[in-house]
């Protein structure tokens, strides 16, 4: 494995930064219409960037890929040095979040091209310097393999959403900005002294091997003798409670869960949210539900289960069955809204509450839906917020209730909206449908999850549809309730149909030939679920 | 009985080049005292001039005393001790005087109270701040606290030699009065915890202390009562210092009447030589103090307590503050907790080396942070000291965005967040607790600076987030101002992005 030269990882990660820089030096002011332009340049270069590494990319072996480790830092503990290394590389679940991320960013930022919000509070500058500088983060989280590396770019990606929520946000963007800020960096910084007492317990905070360094992973996997590789007593079958709640492992365990399922966000921890996301403007939701979400499901299925084996066993149906109450409620919730934009945020919870089953799940079927449900749920309703922003765009309302027959006037905007929200109810031939079946299928052959468990996911599948089409029919059905005064608006403009395409390809494809991403995840997928096999 | 030694004994044993980076300071004061009298007109450019020069002068000799443990030198019959501990707070004492004088030539003028003896006194402090992190016995301890304390109760009220019945010169001299009465009570803690002490041990030296130590306990003699009685007076005298829950009452009142210079000085080079002098006592000199024979020292549950105490109250009650200078004060108090937990942290067997270093860059980021959050806030403030509070400061981002942005990146440094040189401190902080197996206290500092994003985002959402209603003071945003802010940040952001630069300074650090 090579381990030191310039990775392609290393290119695509930096890229953001080059056009990042590059934004520096204009001048706000008078280069202000090249500015979106630099910044649509960049992420472009930079999804090009990381489909030449999905191209190299081999799905047969488990191993990272296009890896580059170089030592960083000597942090001194007591007697021993631990080392912390740049430590990047790629599996097919780190690929196909990568792959996410720089595809979502181009669509977010078409999302933004003339937006209202400049008209208001100017700002475009560092408005695309924080997306950049998010854009880096979030790839960042999503390839690197040391764990305080890890924590850095987690960290990062707070600031730059902080400031897009609450510069230019709507009315209520201050309390949505800090409440978000606070919130998860609360979750978080629990995550920073669980990762400290890792490296001190192993020596390292390399999660996996590489240039004859042995990972915490692998350490913990090959562990032999009495108990658990984190404590000495094993885990006693009689006294599964004393296991939950004094074992280290467990411990640990919750530290860095809870800073993973605040950004989920697992119920009972979602309440940030739909705060967020409704204050957020257009590309801010986006890219919230877009990635940062699966920033926390990527957390548990990369740390969680390959670190603590033991715990996530014993937690399994716990957190299984969060995952399920927050697939009912987040439906429930959602049906309730009047306010577009608060309904596909709360769909976001029932959404990734069926990534949670699916993780939870603990086989092969399970991950590989959760891992595809990531993606399609980023595309999807990445897409429904696009189509909220559009709506806000042209009637500078949120409410339901003033919107209807807007199918009269944009036939084409609502035949889009239509493919969208049934991609998002999980019609059987789009992508929803792929990633929803095959984690009910998964937790169904589960070995640590009951039939209950699927019985009330189904019923999330149900609800969704009821949601999503009471939306539709109430917002694109009947007469029209609110003409525009100026006929023009209804026209799509150019920017806002090239942010749709590459979606409706998305849907469609990942719908239609899906074992094209379940080739990338088989066998990263089956070397986790294999730790599992009862 | 006591032999006069040869002169060859005397000069080896003095060693004077040893104590120069602080004695030369002293000794370019003197001479400044000089330039100020005779530089007639010219004194204006004269005095801050040749006051930076001699920081500079300090900090080449300096270079020639930093090295590593094993090379460390006594001076003045083992008086002093010139190690790369000494070393390296030297150098960062040095930096946040400069950077204190940067910002004050231009308050000090619009104030109308620009006077030689400003920079005469803020010399002194320092350099009793640097013997202080040289010294090597309590004596010492006691006689450079006492030379960096005095000029600083004099600058703290400094505004108030132009008597003119304002409020801010009132303000200043009660802050300036306050701090000497204090500081003096706390004095004689120190001096009282240093005779019990030489009372057990019969030593003042730190090494012949800790040689006595283990003999002193061994015996489990009414000296043992003693030495204990002696260490905690020794922490309340420093403790005050640093201010530390419950010795921190007067933090707030002290920071908000003194000239804003003075106050980003003394929040920095006073904890310095606090904290310096608390790391030699507690890890050299009672480093053996164990009451269980193997167990840790006696002092790390007081330690502990201290710090979680600290970090509580300081984030809790700075949350409530209106103005900056006030809110820099608790959020200073609770910086003085963070620290404490490396300090804690340094009483487990074999975690002392990594807890000490903790601590160092901890005080590095701290200084390049502090200052610089000090100097933005100096430069919104009016002319009569009003101007400092939270809704000051609205809609900066769009009036003065080089300041806000600056502001924003002390911010997020004195929360902690990565990129920034908070974070790297924090981290080794609590990588070093983690280690000595203080995971609970670990947890409390991870908490407590969940509170702490709380009061500084507010700043950040002040500057950026709302926008300006009011008029903003003309702003003191001059030549040397901004320079000041532009180190302090350039350090904020280097160490905090460059993390093996932080660690390979302190990387030879050990005192235990």
């Amino acid at each position: 494995m090579d381990v030191t030269g310039l990775s392609l990882t290393t290119i695509t990660l930096f890229l953001p930064m080059l056009g990042l820089a590059i934004l520096m030096f204009m001048n706000g002011e008078t280069q202000r219409e090249n500015l979106k332009w630099v910044a649509f340049a960049t992420s472009l270069v930079t999804f090009v960037a990381s489909v030449v590494m999905w191209i190299n990319f081999d799905p047969a072996t488990a191993d990272l890929q296009m890896v580059q480790r170089n030592t960083w830092a000597e942090v001194s503990l007591g007697d021993s040095a631990i080392n912390i290394s740049y430590f990047v590389g790629v599996d097919g679940i780190s690929m196909l979040l990568v792959l996410l991320t720089t595809f979502i960013m181009p669509i977010a930022i078409l999302g933004s091209f003339g937006s209202h919000i400049f008209a208001e509070r100017g700002r475009e500058k560092l408005y695309y310097i924080f997306l950049m500088l998010l854009e880096w983060a979030m790839i960042g989280v999503f390839v690197v393999h040391d764990l305080i590396i890890f924590y850095v770019f987690w960290e990062v990606t707070l600031v730059p959403m902080y400031f897009l929520i609450g510069i230019w946000g709507s009315e209520e963007r201050i309390y949505a900005a800090v409440k978000f800020f606070l919130y998860t960096m609360a979750g978080s910084i629990l995550m920073l002294i669980a990762i400290l007492y890792v490296g001190n317990t192993t020596g390292t905070f390399s999660t996996y091997s590489a240039g004859g360094d042995i990972g915490v992973i692998e350490m913990v996997q090959t562990h032999e003798g009495a108990g658990t590789y984190w404590d000495a007593a094993p885990p006693d079958a009689e006294s599964e409670d004393g296991f939950l709640f004094s074992s280290v492992e467990s411990f640990l365990f919750l530290g860095f869960l809870v800073a993973f399922a605040i950004k989920v966000p697992i119920f009972p921890f979602h309440s940030w949210l739909p705060d967020a996301h409704v204050q957020a403007p257009t590309a801010g939701s986006v890219i919230l539900a877009g990635v940062l979400l699966k920033m926390g499901t990527y957390g548990i299925v990369r740390f969680n289960l390959n670190l603590f084996p033991e715990a996530t066993v014993a937690w399994a149906p716990t957190i299984a069955f969060l995952g399920v109450v927050g697939i009912i409620y987040g439906a429930w919730v959602s049906y309730a809204q009047s306010n577009v934009k608060k309904l596909v945020a709360y769909s976001s919870v029932s959404h990734l509450g069926f990534v949670v089953l699916g993780i939870f799940a603990l086989n092969a079927q399970g991950l590989q839906g959760a891992t595809l449900q990531m993606v399609n749920h980023g595309i999807s309703t990445g897409g429904l917020f696009l189509i909220v922003g559009m709506l806000y765009e042209r009637w500078h309302t949120k409410e339901m209730a003033d919107y209807g027959g807007i199918w009269k006037v944009m036939p084409v905007f609502g035949g889009i909206s239509l493919v969208i929200s049934l991609s998002s109810m999980g019609l059987p031939g789009l992508n929803g449908f792929i990633g929803e079946f095959t984690i009910l299928l998964g937790s169904l052959g589960s070995d640590y999850l009951g039939f209950a468990f699927t019985l009330f996911g189904t019923l999330g599948v149900i609800l969704a549809a009821v949601y999503l089409l009471k939306m539709f029919q109430h917002v694109f059905m009947g007469e029209l309730t609110k003409p525009l005064k100026d006929e023009d608006g209804y026209k799509l403009r150019w920017h806002e149909i090239a942010a749709y395409i590459p979606i409706l390809i998305m849907i469609f494809w990942m719908g239609i030939q899906p074992i094209v991403f379940f080739n990338m995840l088989d066998i990263s997928v089956d070397r986790i679920a294999a730790l599992f096999v009862r | 009985m006591f032999e006069s030694p040869t002169i060859a004994e005397f000069i080896a044993e003095s060693n004077l080049a040893a104590t120069l980076p602080g004695s030369l300071l002293v000794a370019w004061t003197l001479l400044l005292v000089l330039v100020d009298l005779f530089a007639g007109e010219e004194r204006e450019h004269w005095t801050p001039f040749m006051a930076c020069l001699g920081l500079g002068v300090s900090f080449v000799a300096n270079l020639f005393v930093y090295a590593p443990a094993a090379d460390q030198q006594t001076a003045l019959y083992g008086m002093f001790i010139a190690d790369a501990f000494t070393g390296f707070l030297n150098i960062v004492i040095l930096v946040a005087t400069l950077l204190a004088l940067l910002m004050s030539r231009d308050y000090l003028k619009r104030a109308g109270i620009h006077r030689g003896e400003y920079y005469i006194l803020t010399l002194l402090s320092s350099a009793g701040a640097m013997f202080m992190v040289a010294a090597n016995d309590l004596i010492v301890i006691f006689v450079a606290l006492e030379l960096l304390s005095i000029p600083l109760y004099i600058l703290a009220a400094f505004r108030s030699i132009k008597n003119d019945g304002s409020e801010m010169a009132l303000k200043s001299e009660e802050s300036g009065m306050k701090y000497f009465i204090l500081g003096a009570f706390s004095s004689a803690f120190l001096v009282f915890g240093a005779a019990l002490v030489y009372g057990a041990t019969g030593a003042t030296n730190i090494p012949q202390i800790l040689a006595a130590v283990p003999a002193v306990v061994g015996a489990a003699g009414s000296a043992t009562f003693y030495l204990v009685i002696g260490a905690a007076m020794l922490i309340v005298g420093l403790g005050f210092k640093v201010a530390v829950v419950p010795f921190h009452m007067w933090t707030p009142d002290v920071y908000e009447g003194a000239p804003t210079p003075v106050t980003a000085l003394m929040s920095v080079t006073a904890k310095i030589g606090g904290f310096a002098a608390l790391l030699r006592v507690l890890l050299t000199a009672l480093s053996a103090l164990a009451l269980v024979e193997g167990g840790a020292t006696a002092w790390q549950t007081t330690i502990s307590i201290i710090a979680a105490l600290t970090l509580v109250l300081g984030n809790f009650v700075a949350i409530s503050q209106r103005n900056l200078k006030r809110m820099l004060a608790y959020s200073s108090i609770a910086h003085a907790g963070y620290i404490m937990v490396a300090l804690a942290a340094a009483g487990t067997a074999g975690s002392a080396d990594s807890a000490t270093q903790g601590a160092l860059v901890y005080i590095l980021a701290y200084m390049f942070t502090n200052l610089g959050a000090f100097a933005v806030v100096m430069t919104i403030e009016r002319v009569d000291g009003g101007g400092g509070n939270l809704d000051d400061i609205t809609g900066l981002a769009r009036t003065r965005p080089l300041m806000a942005m600056a502001m924003t990146l002390f911010m997020l440094s004195l929360t902690g967040i990565p990129l920034t040189a908070g974070f790297i401190g924090k981290f080794m902080v609590f990588a070093a607790a983690v280690q000595a197996g203080l995971v609970g206290l670990a947890v409390i500092g991870v908490l407590t600076s969940v509170v702490s994003a709380f009061y500084y985002m507010r700043v950040v959402v002040n500057m950026y987030l709302r926008d300006s209603s009011g008029e903003l003071a003309p702003a003191l945003e001059t030549v040397y101002v901004r320079w000041a802010i532009h180190i302090a940040l350039a350090g904020t952001l280097i160490f905090g992005i460059f993390y093996p630069l932080a660690s390979n300074l302190v990387s030879m650090v050990s005192i235990a």
